[in-house]
């Protein structure tokens, strides 16, 4: 039995906690609605740069010499799995649920016998997955101490992709990240990045603007795309990123409700339990004094 | 749609900065100023550091700066996607000197021996930069 001292600390400490799982949900809240709206700011652009790649890519992905970052190698051998999460933890199973999304996806490459090569956004699925995999790894990325996802950090990791598949580092490229499907509901999802996906787009954006759509290039379509694959890359990357960060806080927002929650019922058993205590404690004083006077 | 316009949109990746019916709009091509009028034939184009200006009603209603990009023209739109937007109006001219130092160091830091892609491109991040001062100082 707890003495009365013991239960009153550990009601006041819980009190203490409630109020920064508030404070932070609140916090989070905040953030989730700018996070959102940065999101949703990008998105204009990323579906006119589609648009505009499904009218360009069904131009030249024929052409053998067609730019790498459209159509990939030609080969399906090296894959590289850029794993997007966060650097922040106390969010729920947002970050647990997009490393073990990538851990499967390892396995299963691994599985069909093809070599897998991670790069990591986010301090927490770098630590998840080293654990297993150390040995692929080719680089980590972190964003701890910005405060929010700007297009240059996009192009950032663009730029490394790019790089490494200039040198021939890997044949395939896909993100996944945690997909913003609603505020309490984040799916992990792969994306594929190279070769780029333009298909299905382009199939219909040419039904919709009719056999007239046969556009000019000024200056030619390979030099154009060349421009706009890297752009597109980065948008992609981007749009994860902000996904991602929208998720999180989401995520976030959700675990600290239920922290705030689990406290308050926590609280309430306690004191119940106190006064319990406490109401024990009187009665026993009480017969003591009583049985002390009787014996008298 | 009124007669005699079309639907133009400036996006940049930060945000939608401009989507309306225009009569007119100018926009730097990579090779050279080109004005879209309604009616265009299609075309794609790359954009270098420039200015946009808009008409509307018969008068130069906008001018927005753009460092870069593409843009998609339609008979009926005509679709910008901007590496970077501002309105002229609100240029910093001391942010402009600081990004055309930047990209001449860059340009000038660049080993002799690179390939010429990146020369190419260091090249036109000079040109924008420049283009960006100008437009500021014109302001």
């Amino acid at each position: 039995m707890p003495s009365l001292k013991d239960l009153r600390s550990r009601i006041n400490s819980v009190k203490s906690t409630r109020k920064i799982t508030q404070a932070m949900k609140m916090v989070a809240a905040a953030k989730l609605r700018r996070a959102q709206a940065q999101a949703e700011a990008a998105r204009p652009y990323a579906e006119r740069m589609q648009r505009m790649l499904s009218s360009l890519g069904a131009a030249v992905a024929s052409s053998p010499n067609a730019p790498r970052l459209l159509v990939g190698t030609g080969r399906d051998q090296v894959h590289l799995l850029v794993v997007v999460t966060a650097d922040r933890g106390l969010a729920g199973p947002f970050n647990s649920n997009v490393s073990r999304f990538a851990r499967a996806r390892v396995r299963a490459l691994e599985a069909e016998g093809k070599q897998v090569k991670l790069l990591t956004v986010g301090r927490k699925g770098a630590a998840f997955l080293r654990r297993e995999f150390a040995g692929r790894f080719v680089g980590e990325i972190t964003m701890l101490g910005k405060k929010t996802v700007g297009f240059a950090d996009a192009e950032e990791i663009a730029a490394r992709i790019t790089a490494m598949l200039d040198e021939g580092g890997f044949d395939s490229c896909a993100l996944i990240y945690n997909r913003f499907r609603s505020v309490i509901s984040q799916v992990p999802t792969e994306q594929r990045l190279i070769p780029a996906t333009v298909e299905e787009a382009g199939g219909r954006s040419l039904d919709a603007a009719g056999p007239q759509a046969m556009y000019e290039y000024e200056p030619a379509e390979e030099e154009i795309l060349n421009q706009l694959l890297p752009r597109n890359l980065a948008i992609q990357v981007y749009r994860a990123l902000l996904e991602s960060a929208a998720g999180f806080y989401g995520s976030q927002m959700t675990a600290m409700d239920n922290a705030t929650r689990n406290a308050g019922e926590m609280i309430d058993r306690l004191t119940l339990n106190y006064n319990r205590t406490r109401q024990a404690n009187i009665t026993k004083e009480l017969i003591e004094i009583i049985s002390g006077a009787e014996a008298v | 749609m009124a007669e005699g316009t079309f639907q133009l949109e400036l996006v940049s990746p930060a945000r939608l900065l401009l989507s309306r019916a225009v009569e007119m709009a100018v926009i730097p091509s990579a090779e050279g100023e080109m004005g879209v009028l309604p009616g265009h034939a299609p075309m794609i184009v790359a954009l270098r550091g420039g200015v946009i200006r808009v008409r509307e009603n018969g008068q130069e209603t906008e001018r927005l700066f753009v460092a870069g990009g593409f843009a998609e023209v339609t008979p009926t739109r005509c679709t910008v996607l901007a590496d970077e937007a501002t309105p002229v109006a609100t240029l910093s001219r001391s942010a402009a000197e600081e990004r055309l130092r930047e990209a001449e160091a860059a340009l000038a830091e660049l080993p002799a021996d690179s390939p010429p892609e990146r020369r190419e491109a260091a090249m036109a991040r000079l040109l924008s930069a420049r283009a960006m001062l100008e437009s500021a100082e014109a302001a």
